[in-house]
């Protein structure tokens, strides 16, 4: 089975991702080609719209035996990409927990779930309880913002309120601060959010992947059932676009 | 307006207000007014009409920048594996002693702030440390009293007695106590060198034949990943650009790497005269060396060996009556990260941003310097070149060994009769290596630094090559008693310290490696942590997205193939099931604290323990 995808004034790759031939427009990374032909690469720091980033490491592929991330890596010609397998699996999940156990992530409490792609990657790969300990930072919690709050405790440094900001609010409220284990988001202003021109509506505000950006007065809005991935895993909506084979 | 502003006002004009010259700007402001005050963030951000969180991303990313005012003398002791086993730790007590604060801190009246810093460069001549941009080698702990002293009473550095060193480090414009140890000589790097005659040659070629004299001469890139420098240059002259860049990289920073520091010192010339035959080659008109900010002592010295090249028409316009090829070169100082000896993150750097490495695709040579093609090749690559070009390709293939044309320089140091810097052929053996450097009874040899491994005496009939152990020249010597794992831990603490923080597995793993490693130092380990390292240790070299993430690993994997017995032997009793890093008497402390008396199952606790 081949996917058709893409523009026809660009030249044509067709590559393929655990053995299934996949038709891709030159330029276009991995994890877009894929997407657009129903096939999910877990990710969480690659966003629809926002420039490819890869830190977060969850999309990493093998590319003919190489690792790679899939949201940086551009589709080559009769590339072999392996993506579902048990090792990937594995190093995907190994890096989740790390994500977890590098915050505070307290799902049971967080407005965020059942909306949160953290959580929802952990569901899909399966995660009980990680396997790193835990480093409980001390972390802080600016709600200075009339509108918006930002809980640091839940950040998974992925950098996409930083690009949001920039690339589609036109703004630049958001920035890394500090190196390594200290690295934080650090805001436009010598003060707090505050003294930024964010808004709530900004698009920064709703890129947040986790409860770190979280509007105010609309917590636990939607009930439980209802919520993005109570019924349905993540990845869900690029798998329901995959052509059916026949 | 307060002083942090006006100076850094006064900085930002010096720099024509480009914001490109960040870097600059920071070490100017740290260096005047001793600390980038948030009033600082602000009037920089205004004058370059930058956002403040950029220019504060960048204030924060640096070792050598703070937010709070240091002491006018910063001293800074190198806590490197090697100046920690030939006696940091006696230098740290007595400046303890001395001057009556911790690391971290400093003294009351403002006068001197206390620090550790990873390697500086002097492994050769531990323990040493920087006060401010001077080097003090082989300290004492005599020294440390003189020292304290000097500074309090003349608040001079300059009052300082310190021998100068061998060579060009008792150079007026150096000045440094600094010793080369340069021991042995080769025919690339070491030999004599007249200025202009490798230009002179090259200038007489087509610049595409100089791009296949250096393909022919097999020359890899010295820095360690090995990359030929021919088709680097090849690629970076086909690509599209407006303006195009070379660049060398003297950001030395693996630990146990000091050997570009002696080149820097003794040959600058070659150094420079092969970025220049580079920027003919590939047809770039401009040249940036990026120097390590622990090497800053260098800066006036090097500026001098530039000018003096500019005067002799060796740089700038019309070089040696060539019309048309202009070339000229400045120097990026750094401030203190690891990290940007990963050429990326050093292109981030030299344009003022914090040394994040960038994506690839695409490639320095594609986009590098201001998304410009840009070449980058270490400091001994550069001088390979300007030799090759001067005595041709066949006599730089014809030492060293098929796949490894020419010599090596190596930086060796540790538990050996002479320590310092070596030239040699590639495709010596570690044994005799060993036998040169007087090294008897070792036990263990960390080749590449750090990011390298560790090998023992099983391994020491390989070669120092490209295809058999790989080395950008750091040599590692351990003698009879040394602690491989404790050695081992002490580099994983290095890479915690200086992970850039952008991906998960380098930011969060190498705390989780060196977290878990320290359990085997404690005896709180099991069976199952060797398998974690092992896991663990295989998703940070696999997931992270540059070299420095990709090798960071390498302590604990390397010595787990190597050293596997080092680990058994302290699991110890410690069976496969039993949790050895949970100590329930310390779990139950505070409960027994507040019950006033012992836990009856885990043994005798002491009332009233501390809540």
């Amino acid at each position: 089975m081949t996917t058709q995808v893409g523009n026809p004034d660009l030249p044509t790759v067709t590559f393929a991702i655990d053995g299934e031939d996949v038709k891709a427009v030159a330029g276009q990374t991995i994890l877009q080609a894929a997407a657009l032909a129903g096939i999910y690469i877990p990710h969480l720091c690659a966003m629809k719209g926002l420039t490819p980033w890869g830190s977060c490491r969850v999309c990493t592929v093998l590319v003919n035996g190489r690792p790679q991330a899939a949201c940086t890596t551009p589709v080559a010609e009769n590339a072999v990409v392996e993506n579902d397998t048990a090792e990937l699996k594995d190093l995907r999940s190994s890096l989740v927990e790390m994500l977890f156990v590098e915050g505070n992530h307290f799902c049971m409490f967080c407005e965020k779930s059942g909306n949160c792609e953290l959580q929802a990657m952990a569901y899909r790969l399966g995660i009980l309880s990680p396997r790193h300990p835990y480093m409980f930072p001390a972390r802080k919690v600016d709600a200075s913002h009339p509108d918006v709050m930002l809980d640091f405790n839940r950040c998974i440094l992925c950098a996409r309120c930083i690009r949001a900001s920039q690339e589609l609010d036109g703004k630049n409220v958001f920035g890394f601060i500090h190196r390594g284990g200290h690295k934080r988001i650090g805001v436009n202003a010598g003060t707090d959010a505050s003294g930024t021109n964010l808004a709530a509506s900004d698009k920064a505000a709703e890129a947040c992947p986790v409860g770190c950006i979280v509007k105010k007065r609309v917590g636990f809005a939607v009930p439980i059932g209802q919520r993005i991935f109570d019924t349905k895993p993540i990845g869900s909506a690029i798998e329901s676009g995959r052509p059916v084979k026949g | 307006m307060t002083d942090n502003a006006s100076v850094s006002r006064q900085i930002c004009m010096n720099f024509a207000n480009d914001k490109g010259r960040l870097m600059d700007i920071l070490l100017g402001v740290q260096a005047q007014a001793g600390c980038i005050a948030p009033e600082a963030l602000d009037e920089i951000a205004q004058s370059l009409s930058m956002n403040r969180v950029e220019v504060e991303s960048a204030a924060t990313f640096y070792a050598f920048f703070s937010r709070r005012p240091r002491g006018r003398f910063v001293i800074r002791l190198c806590n490197d594996v090697v100046d920690r086993l030939q006696g940091m730790d006696r230098i740290a007590a007595a400046f303890r002693e001395e001057l009556g604060i911790e690391f971290g801190q400093t003294t009351a009246d403002g006068l001197i702030s206390l620090e550790y810093t990873p390697c500086i460069g002097m492994s050769d001549q531990a323990p040493a440390l920087l006060i401010n941009d001077k080097v003090v080698t082989h300290v004492s702990t005599d020294m440390v009293r003189e020292i304290v002293q000097t500074l309090r009473t003349s608040k001079r550095l300059d009052q300082l007695k310190l021998t100068l060193g061998d060579g060009n480090n008792s150079h007026p414009l150096v000045h440094s106590m600094v010793n080369n140890n340069l021991r042995e000589r080769g025919a690339v790097v070491f030999a004599p060198y007249t200025p202009g005659v490798a230009l002179q040659r090259a200038l007489s070629e087509q610049p595409v034949e100089l791009i296949k004299i250096v393909k022919t001469s097999r020359l890899r890139g010295r820095g360690g990943a090995g990359f030929p420098t021919g088709m680097k240059w090849e690629f970076t002259r086909a690509a599209a650009g407006k303006r195009k860049f070379i660049v060398c990289n003297a950001d030395e920073g693996e630990p146990g790497t000091f050997k570009d520091r002696v080149i820097l010192t003794e040959a600058p010339g070659l150094m420079f005269e092969g970025m220049t035959i580079a920027g003919y080659a590939i047809g770039a008109a401009e040249g940036i060396v990026y120097l390590r900010g622990e090497y800053a002592y260098l800066l006036p010295y090097l500026e001098d060996v530039l000018a003096k090249r500019r005067a002799a028409g060796l740089l700038g316009r019309d070089i040696l009556g060539k019309l048309g090829f202009t070339f000229d070169i400045r120097i990026q100082l750094g401030a203190g990260a690891y990290v940007c000896g990963e050429e990326t993150a050093l292109l981030s750097s030299c344009e003022g941003r914090p040394g994040n490495p960038k994506t690839r695709p695409p490639f320095p040579a594609q986009k590098g310097y201001l998304d410009m093609p840009t070449v980058i090749n270490n400091v001994e690559t550069h001088c390979s070149v300007a030799r090759i070009i001067e005595n041709g390709p066949s006599w730089f293939a014809s030492m060293g060994t098929k796949a490894s044309s020419g010599t090596k320089v190596f930086s060796v140091s540790g538990d050996c009769a002479r320590p310092g810097v070596y030239e040699i052929p590639f495709g010596i053996t570690v044994a005799e290596l060993l036998a040169r450097v007087g090294a008897a009874d070792t036990i263990a040899v960390q080749i590449g630094g750090a990011s390298g491994r560790m090998i023992g005496p099983a391994e020491f009939g390989r070669q120092f090559c490209f295809d058999q152990l790989a080395t950008g020249g750091s040599v590692m010597v351990f003698g009879p008693g040394r602690d491989v794992l404790a050695i081992s831990h002490a580099f994983m603490e290095f890479f915690v310290e200086e992970s850039c923080g952008y991906c998960t597995p380098c930011r969060v793993g190498t705390r989780l490696l060196h977290e878990r490693l320290g359990r085997f130092l404690t005896g709180k380990a099991g069976l199952a942590d060797m398998d974690y390292l092992e896991k663990t240790g295989k998703t940070v070299k696999t997931g992270s997205r540059c070299g420095l993430g990709q090798t960071a690993a390498n302590p604990v994997l390397g010595t787990l193939q190597s050293f596997r017995q080092e680990y058994e032997k302290r699991i110890g009793k410690n069976g496969s099931t039993f949790l050895p890093s949970f100590d329930p008497a310390k779990a139950v402390a505070v409960a027994a604290g507040i019950a006033g008396r012992g836990s009856e199952h885990f043994g005798p606790q002491k009332a009233g323990v501390k809540q």
